[in-house]
Parts: C-alpha cells; sequence; structure tokens
C-alpha cells in the first residue's frame, strides 16, 4: 500500500466502484519515489478545498493497476505517476509524470469546477 | 500590519536546512513560519535511500522528511507549502515576503534555506516530452525503456551512476557530455567505459527534442564544429547538475558568481537580521548532514539576534 493519507484502491473492481458513485474522481497510480510524492502531496493538500472531488492513489506496480496502465490515454507515457481524472466514470485527462500544484489546480478547475469556496 | 501574519522569524524553505532550523526555532517558542514552493523534504524526497544519516542505518528520504516535519510541526513551527513567494523585503528591520496568492507575512529575521535543483537543458520541446521519453529519475522510469536505445546526458557522478543503474533495462545507452572529459570518481568512470552497453558522445548537447506522442528523436549539435544531427532516440534521461534557488535574491543580498548566497560563521549574510543554510550558500559539500547543521547554526544565530533585538526595546 502506498503510504499517503489519500484513499488507496487496492482493486481494478474498487476502482470502477469509484468511478460510478462519483462525479470527479482523480487517480494517481505510482510508487513512493521522487517523481510521485510530489503528486501525492498536492493532492493532500487540495482535498480539503475540492470537496467535490474524490482523490486516491493506487500502487503503480500492483496487478489490477493494469486497468489504468491499459487505458489509451496513457499509451504514450513513460514516467510515472500515472495521473488519471474521470468525469462520470470516463477518462476527461490524462498525465504523465511530476505535475506541479498549479498545473493540478488547472486541470481540477477546467474539468470538475472551481471549489465552492463560502 | 496584521497580527496573524507576523511571525518572529521565517524561513524560506523546507528542506533539512529550512526544517532543522524550524525545529530549534519552535522548541525555544519563538513564533516561526516556514515557506516552501514545493513538496515538503526538499531534495531528500528524492533519495530513495539515504544509508549515510547518523542514528539512522537506512531510511527512505520520504521517511526522513516526514519525520522531521512531523518534529517541527509538534513544536509549533507553522508550515505553509506548495505556495510561491513573489517577492521579498529583507533590509527594513521588519522583514516581508510577498506570496503570489496576495498573502503578505512580516518577521523580524529571515532564514533562506532554499536549496537547489536539477539543472534542465532548456531546450526545444524538453516541458512537451517530460513523461514521454525525457525522465530526470531512472530508478522511477528505468522500466519503461527495457530493451531501448536512450541517451542519458551529464558527465558527473550521478549521471555515471544512474547511467550504470539504467544498463539493467536500456539495450544501449549513449552518454552525451557537453565536455570532453568527465567531472567524476575514477571508479564511476572506469565502470562505464568498461560496460558493453555504454558508448559515448562526448563534446555535444542536445537543442531539440522532436517527436508526436512521445519522444522519437534529437537534434545533437557537436560544439566544437557546431554541426548538427538528427538521432532516432527512445529516451533521455538527464542529470546535469544542480543549481542553486536563489534567483529571487539576486540584486537583494551578496551572491557569488555561481548564485550561491555569501555567508559568515554564523550562517549571518550581508543583511542585519538575514540567515542563510543548506545547499544554496557557498559550500563545499552539499548533504543532509551538512544541511542540518547549518541549519542549526542559522537557527540559533536568529535566535541570538532575536534576543538581542528584543533586549533593545
Ligand atoms: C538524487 C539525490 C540523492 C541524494 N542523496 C543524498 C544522500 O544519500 N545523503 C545525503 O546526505 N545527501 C544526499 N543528497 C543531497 C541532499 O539531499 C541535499 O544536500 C539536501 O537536501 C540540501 O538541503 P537544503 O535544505 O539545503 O535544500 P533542499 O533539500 O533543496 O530544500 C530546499 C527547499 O526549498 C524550497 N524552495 C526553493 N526555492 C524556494 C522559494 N523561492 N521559496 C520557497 N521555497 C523554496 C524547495 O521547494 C525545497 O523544498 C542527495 C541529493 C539528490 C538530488
Amino acid at each position: 500500500m502506498l503510504d499517503t493519507n489519500l484513499k488507496h484502491i487496492e482493486t481494478a473492481d474498487i476502482l470502477t466502484k469509484i468511478i460510478s458513485e462519483n462525479e470527479n474522481v482523480m487517480v494517481i497510480c505510482g510508487r513512493m519515489g521522487p517523481m510521485c510524492i510530489p503528486v501525492y502531496g498536492i493532492a493532500e493538500e487540495l482535498e480539503e478545498d475540492y470537496k467535490h472531488v474524490k482523490f486516491c492513489d493506487m500502487e503503480f506496480d500492483s496487478f489490477e493497476a493494469n486497468i489504468i496502465r491499459n487505458l489509451p490515454e496513457v499509451q504514450g507515457f513513460m514516467g510515472i505517476p500515472f495521473t488519471i481524472y474521470y468525469k462520470n466514470g470516463k477518462v476527461v485527462k490524462a498525465t504523465s509524470s511530476i505535475q506541479t500544484k498549479s498545473q493540478v489546480i488547472i486541470i481540477l478547475d477546467k474539468y470538475f469546477g472551481e471549489p465552492n469556496k463560502n | 500590519m496584521d497580527a496573524n501574519n507576523y511571525y518572529d522569524a521565517i524561513i524560506i524553505g523546507a528542506g533539512p536546512a529550512g526544517l532543522t532550523a524550524g525545529i530549534y526555532l519552535s522548541r525555544a517558542h519563538i513564533k516561526t513560519l516556514i515557506i516552501n514552493e514545493g513538496t515538503i523534504g526538499g531534495q531528500m524526497i528524492f533519495t530513495h535511500e539515504i544509508a549515510n544519516y547518523p542514528g539512522l542505518e537506512s531510511v527512505s528520504g520520504y521517511q526522513l522528511a516526514n519525520t522531521m516535519k512531523k518534529q517541527a510541526k509538534m513544536f509549533g513551527c507553522n508550515i505553509k507549502s506548495n505556495v510561491s513567494i513573489k517577492d521579498v523585503n529583507l533590509n527594513d528591520e521588519l522583514k516581508k515576503v510577498v506570496l503570489s496568492d496576495g498573502n503578505i507575512y512580516n518577521s523580524k529575521t529571515i532564514i533562506i534555506a532554499s536549496g537547489g535543483r536539477p539543472r534542465s537543458l532548456n531546450a526545444i520541446g524538453e516541458a512537451l516530452f517530460k513523461g514521454k521519453g525525457i525522465s530526470y529519475c531512472a530508478t522511477c522510469d528505468g522500466d519503461f525503456f527495457t530493451n531501448k536505445d536512450i541517451i542519458v546526458v551529464g558527465g558527473g557522478n550521478s549521471a555515471l551512476e544512474e547511467a550504470i543503474s539504467l544498463t539493467k533495462y536500456v539495450n544501449k545507452i549513449t552518454i552525451l557530455h557537453q565536455f570532453n572529459h568527465f567531472q567524476a570518481f575514477q571508479h564511476a568512470i572506469n565502470e562505464v567505459k568498461n560496460h558493453p552497453k555504454i558508448n559515448f558522445m562526448m563534446g555535444s548537447t542536445i537543442n531539440e527534442f522532436i517527436g508526436n506522442e512521445k519522444l522519437e528523436k534529437v537534434r545533437v549539435t557537436n560544439l566544437k564544429t557546431g554541426e548538427s544531427n538528427y538521432l532516432k532516440i527512445d529516451g533521455v534521461f538527464i542529470f546535469i547538475g544542480y543549481i542553486p534557488n536563489t534567483e529571487f535574491l539576486k540584486g537583494k543580498i551578496d551572491l557569488n558568481e555561481f548564485g550561491e548566497i555569501i555567508v559568515g560563521p554564523g550562517m549571518n549574510t550581508n543583511i542585519k537580521g538575514v540567515y542563510a543554510a543548506g545547499d544554496s550558500i557557498v559550500k563545499l559539500f552539499r548533504q543532509i548532514t551538512t544541511a542540518v547543521g547549518d541549519g542549526t547554526i542559522a537557527a540559533l544565530s536568529a535566535s541570538d539576534y532575536l534576543h538581542k533585538q528584543n533586549a533593545k526595546q
């Protein structure tokens, strides 16, 4: 299991269930390495504000992560983490390798909407 | 001045130097804020295994960073991460740090512990193919290049060591370096020179990364002749050293020609009440232990400065 404070997805079935039950889902599929840890950290920080988004992680090396590794959207990817954004169960955006907080925010705001600050 | 945004001490950077300073100052009941641009831990989180931190036989950089963070928070240190600094005013007695989100923080003393970051090539297309053929981490991404042909850019110890670690995955490695000699330990040079999967392209640089969905080729220029060639390649790993994160201090504090902060024995800079520690200062050896040592000295000096300032009032 990844050493983060995000919701851990351990099986493909659980991922399918989560994306069917939640409108907006961000899944970071990675390892505990230097390119992945910053992205988990950013998601942990944003979780507080983006209450309308479900933030999760998944172990890249688990067999179950084939559900992400086999997505057509990630076939050109050669850097972890693979970060997938799902809306209503469909992939709307995927990124490869480390991202900055502002890059993640731009994607969240564009596809899932800005957080309600009230 | 907003009292909520006033701190006795502000530390810029939450790597080992900044976190250590945070631990010392907060433990001394000095109201302290650490402002950090990236992930807490700094370069420590780039390290899978740290085997030379006394007292811990082996620890991951992530674990060590988390422990230092917890320790600082436990003593009451406030940490803001993933924020960026727009401006600093160091000269006045009451220092000022302006963040890009508009927040302004004031303090009597500042410790700069902004460390360093990997140098990038600044070649055309570099940002576009990051994670799609360009990598800065062999242990993270090496297996994507199994049986492929790659280039490793750099000629220092980390480039040569990472090239050796990549040989277990790839078909062929070309080490590409701007000079005609390596700046690395002799044992590392011997190892790459004797490796059957490794060959060399010296005195050259990459000017452009080209591809569609992923990296397909690079434009390489021979720095002596100026001649350029296109090379088909599956991946490029870049390890060309580190630069100090001090751009935001240019013209505000004394830096040397490499952009490193000049400090005295108490980690004092040329500005009263401003101290610096860790990889961003002029020093010989850049290690976690030396950063921790610098952070300790900077915190004790800052604490002494605050004590004297308060006694004056
Ligand atoms: C791959 C690798 C392996 C290493 N292995 C080891 C090892 O095994 N043992 C060892 O002792 N050392 C090792 N080192 C060296 C060690 O990590 C560094 O010497 C040490 O982390 C320096 O600490 P620092 O606090 O000065 O800076 P950093 O660790 O660089 O931290 C600086 C922090 O400041 C932040 N920052 C930068 N600019 C700003 C700004 N403008 N505003 C706010 N915040 C800012 C950064 O985001 C970062 O979080 C390794 C380094 C690397 C890259």
